[in-house]
This record gives C-alpha cells, structure tokens and sequence, in this order.
C-alpha cells in the first residue's frame, strides 16, 4: 500500500522506532526512509557517525539508537524531510517532537495547533514549545511540539488552526 | 566567422560542469545559453535535493545554480556565457548557427562541442487538453518559483513522479490547494520520501488513475477522472469529478538533442532513457569525435548525474583539444565511479540497461 498511497504501514513505522526505553531516556532520531534511493546527506550530517548509509549511496540509512544524541542535525538536511526527533524524558503523559516544517507563516511558540497523522489526517491537539529556523538549517525550519504519548506512533505534522476554515 | 575552442550549448548543470572542468583543464570555452539567464532547470527548484554531497545534494537547486555560477566566474575570461542565444543549427566542421536576442543570427565554428541541451515536457491526450489552465509542470514551477505568479487556486496534479510531486509540494507551499494526484501506473514513481511528505499534508495521491477528460468553456472548470484496471483499461462507472482551475501535467520528459540529430550523430531510440538519444562513448562523446553530449539530453536522468557528466565530458573535450592535464586519468575514473555510484541502486537500474543500450560499439574503454 506504502507504494500506492506513500503513507507508511504501522508495522513500518514502527520498526523505525528507537526502543521505548532509549526515548524515555532522552531525544533520539527517527529516520523514515523505507527505499534505496541514491542519497545520503543524513549521514555526512550527522557529528556522531549514528547514521550509516557505507559505501553504497543507495543503502537504506542505519541510524544507531545508542549513538544518536538526539542533537537534531540531520533532521534540515535531509531532503526527504524524513527524520524526526523524539523524546519521552520530559513527561511520563506527553512526548516531544522535532519536525522539519516548510510552511509559511511558521507557528509561534505557545501555540495549539492540530496533529496530524501521516495521511494528513486530523489526529490530536499539540503545544509548539519552539520554533529554530538558524541560517545552518538553510530554510527548511524545525518546530519542537508536545504531543499525548498515546500518539507517539502516529503523530508526524500539524497544521495551524487558522488554516482549518480556509 | 567566429572560432572557440569549445562550444558548450545550454547552461544548465551538466552545461556549467563541463565549461568548469574544461576550464580547469586550460581550455576556453564558450557557453550559449537560450534563456535570458543561466542555470537550467535549476533555477525553478526551491526543494533540497537529494543525491550525493560531492553533487551538492541537501542544497536548494537555485543555490546550486548560484554555486556552480559563482565558480564560473573565477575563470573569468576563460569561459563566456552568452545569454538570450540559442543555437539552431549544428552543421559539418562544427558551424553552430545562433539566433542572439531574436533579431542577430550569426555563425560559430567550434573544434569540439559538448551538447547539453535537457530535455522536453511530454504531454498528454484528451478531450479539452488545451483549454487554458491546463500547464504542463515546467510551466507552473516558473510561473510560481521564477516570477512569483500563482498558477490558479486548485490544482489537478497528473502524474506522480518526482517532478510531479516536487511540484505539488511548492504549490502547497506557495498556499494553493491540491485536489489529488494521480498516476496511471499502480505505484508511486517518485521517490516515497517526496511522497510522503505530500500524503502527510493530506493530499490523497490516485494510483491507477488518468484523465476522462477536462471540462470548461472558456477555462478549466473541472477535470473528470477515472481508475484503471491491470491492464490500463479504463473502468467505466469509476468516474470521479474534481473541481479545479488548474490542471499540471507532469508524464515525463524527453531528451531534447534534434541538433546532435542534425549534425549527424547516431541516434537511437532507448525507453529506458525515455526517448532518441546519441550513442556515445563512456566518454559522453559521440560518434562525431570532438562532439559531446551530458546530461538530460544525453537520458533522462537527475542533476546530480548531470554534474558529474558534464565535468566528464568538459575534461575528455578538453582533452582533445590539447589540454591534458597531469590527473587526467584519475579525474576520468574519479567521474566515472560517481556516475557509477549514483546509478547502482534498485532506481537506477533502468538508466543501467539504457546506458547499455546507448554506447558505440567499442565505446567502452578497459578501465
Ligand atoms: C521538479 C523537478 C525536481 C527535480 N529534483 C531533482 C533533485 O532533487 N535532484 C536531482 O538530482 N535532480 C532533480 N531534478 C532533475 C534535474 O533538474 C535535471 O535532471 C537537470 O537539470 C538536467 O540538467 P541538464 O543540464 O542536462 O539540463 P537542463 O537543466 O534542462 O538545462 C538545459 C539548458 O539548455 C538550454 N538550451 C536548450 N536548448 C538550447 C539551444 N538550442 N540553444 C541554447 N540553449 C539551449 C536550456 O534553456 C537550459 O537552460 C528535478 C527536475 C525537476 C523538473
Ligand atoms: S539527531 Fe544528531 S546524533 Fe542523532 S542521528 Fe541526527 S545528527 Fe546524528
Ligand atoms: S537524507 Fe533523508 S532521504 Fe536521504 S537517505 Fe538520508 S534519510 Fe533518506
């Protein structure tokens, strides 16, 4: 279906998750990139060499939970905005999210706006606790959100409550 | 008449690559260019790009463009670019016939040539396809990327190959709605990341789906779909109608090379580079020696593999023109392994089997 539609099965997502424990432990990446493409930014990225791609540029990344630092790095430079960061050791109720987000105006911090689920369907209500938009991160700006744990699988863009009447 | 050392007509990625390698080999070279600025098809991309660093990739394509420019101009009078130029005519002994600003028409002669012309939108057959509002993608990313127009307020997306939804993501972008996209093969031809990052804004993408036909009196109005079966037979009674002002047609493109035609070159038709295409040799040259070709117009391909054909085709021009220098060798295999690279995946097996299909005989050299 991923190949009809491009929403990833649940099963999918799921193996691209780090282990329960290591979120609850501190930010980590999720790097949702399922097809051997030849492309491989994340891994020059990445300061801790946590994602390896080898010496074919088509390999599907490998991101090493253990590794990773959660700094955040990969996540405006890949060109597929496929990467995430997520990090459960703030609150046992609610998870923070790192998402890449190109659209203008960008959120305010403070502010509630709607999740979405990778269909783009309306799924929850999150709080934008900042937005980073540094020259480094070359136009493609990173909004970290608070999200109801129960969502940490299916939670992966929002949309400004404005935008939902028109 | 005017003489040059080295022609190198369009300015796109692979253009710019080979007047830059040829320059840095010692040659001078001399870039026409049709458009009234240089840069290809990289000026209308506002999207990162995917590939390899050594290509730029994870930079905007503009930016590349702007890179690859800013480079050109340290070789200062070494390579020309001439703007608003477009060549017409490639006859024997390397005449290039150049129409310049549409009003002064004038001859080149150049001792070697490289070709890197791109490529051509394909379009697509049904009632009322040229009723105003129905663009091909090309269009509608200069309208929006390079002038800053919107196209309309809703859009049709016809095909889901990269191009396709690259192009539906900056429409959303630019704040224009996307009804759906659509594809008649069962699955999504572009790369899943770029499909995703469009389904998880909403968008609902069609595969196995085309056109009935685009309905509008003096403007599309609406746009009737239908699904198709295994065998891309319409379904009757799957009809869907989508209301839009905008119909975007991205089905693919063709390698645009009718002056390679022109001059004599062995052409040959290989689907999997998606249209007529010179033979040539692993050199990028073709059958005409001094004569090179880079690029989309060489196969319809990506700008990463466009940089590094141009840089091989700028070095081996170069070459036979007298300008061999010390690393000649290893820059030749350096450029070949990263062509080599980006085509070994599952994607670029296709381009594999053309290349294959595309190479004079004995064109392959013992590396
Ligand atoms: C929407 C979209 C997204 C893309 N995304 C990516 C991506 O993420 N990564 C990637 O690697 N690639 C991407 N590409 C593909 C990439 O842009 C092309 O493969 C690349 O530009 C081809 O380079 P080229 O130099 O061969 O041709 P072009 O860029 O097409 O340049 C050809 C130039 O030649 C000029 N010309 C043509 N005929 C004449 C003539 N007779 N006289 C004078 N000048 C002439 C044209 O005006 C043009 O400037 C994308 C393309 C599109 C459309
Ligand atoms: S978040 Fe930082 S450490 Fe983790 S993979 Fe990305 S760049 Fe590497
Ligand atoms: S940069 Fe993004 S799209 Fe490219 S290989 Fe890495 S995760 Fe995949």
């Amino acid at each position: 279906m991923f190949e009809k539609t491009g929403v990833a099965a649940p099963e999918m997502v799921l193996e691209k998750f780090p282990s329960v424990e290591r979120i609850n432990r501190g930010p980590v990446a999720v790097v949702e990139c399922y097809q051997k493409i030849p492309c491989n930014p994340c891994q020059t990225a990445c300061p801790l060499g946590a994602i390896e791609i080898g010496d074919d540029i088509n390999n599907i990344p490998q991101r090493d939970e253990e590794l990773c630092g959660g700094c955040g790095l990969c996540v405006s430079k890949c060109p597929g905005l496929a990467i995430m960061i997520v990090d459960g050791s703030k609150s046992p109720d609610s998870v923070e999210f790192r998402i890449p987000y190109e659209f203008l105006p960008l959120p305010a911090a403070g502010e509630t706006v709607l999740g979405l689920d990778r269909a783009g369907r309306p799924l929850c209500r999150a709080k934008v606790l900042k937005v980073l938009n540094p020259p480094s991160f070359d136009r493609t700006p990173v909004v970290t959100l608070e999200v109801e744990r129960k969502y940490l699988y299916t939670f992966r863009n929002f949309r400004r409550e404005a935008e939902e009447h028109g | 008449m005017r003489e040059v050392e080295l022609l190198i007509i369009g300015s796109g990625p692979a253009g710019l690559c080979a007047a830059l390698s040829a320059a840095e080999s010692g040659a001078r070279a001399l870039i026409l260019e049709r458009s009234f600025r240089p840069g290809g098809q990289l000026v209308k991309q506002t999207h990162m790009f995917f590939g390899s660093e050594r290509q730029y990739a994870s930079h905007r394509g503009v930016d590349i463009a702007e890179l690859l420019l800013k480079k050109l101009a340290e070789y200062g009078e070494r390579i020309e670019l001439m703007l608003n130029a477009t060549a017409v005519g490639f006859y024997e002994d390397n005449v290039v016939t150049v129409l310049k600003d549409e009003k002064e028409y004038f001859k080149i002669r150049a001792k070697s040539v490289v070709c890197a012309t791109g490529a051509f939108e394909k379009s697509l057959a049904f009632p009322n396809n040229d009723l105003p509002g129905i663009y091909g993608a090309g269009a509608v990313q200069t309208l929006m990327n390079v002038y800053g127009v919107r196209p309309g307020n809703r859009v049709l997306m016809v095909g889901a190959g990269n191009i396709g939804v690259i192009v539906s993501y900056q429409l959303l972008q630019a704040g224009i709605e996307v009804a759906a996209v659509l594809d008649a093969a069962p699955r999504i031809g572009a790369y899943l990341v770029h499909a995703s990052k469009l389904a998880r804004m909403g968008v609902p993408i069609l595969t196995s789906h085309t056109v009935k036909e685009a309905v509008g009196t003096d403007c599309l109005e609406a746009a009737v779909v239908w699904a198709l079966d295994e065998k891309f037979k319409p379904i009757p009674g799957t009809e869907r109608r989508f209301d839009v002002d905008v119909m975007c047609v991205s089905v693919g493109l063709s390698p645009l090379n009718e002056l390679l035609a022109m001059r004599g070159a062995e052409m040959k038709y290989v689907p999997q580079l998606s249209g007529l295409v010179p033979l040539r040799s692993e050199n990028c040259e073709t059958g005409i020696p001094g004569v090179f070709v880079a690029g989309d117009a060489s196969g319809i391909e990506e700008a990463s593999s466009a940089m590094a054909e141009g840089w091989l085709a700028g070095l081996c021009a170069a070459a036979k023109l007298g300008y061999v220098p010390a690393d000649f060798e290893a820059r030749r295999r350096e450029y070949l392994s990263q062509l080599e690279n980006l085509r070994s995946g599952p994607v670029g097996e296709r381009i594999r089997a053309g290349m294959k299909l595309s190479l004079l005989e004995g064109g392959m050299r013992d590396v």
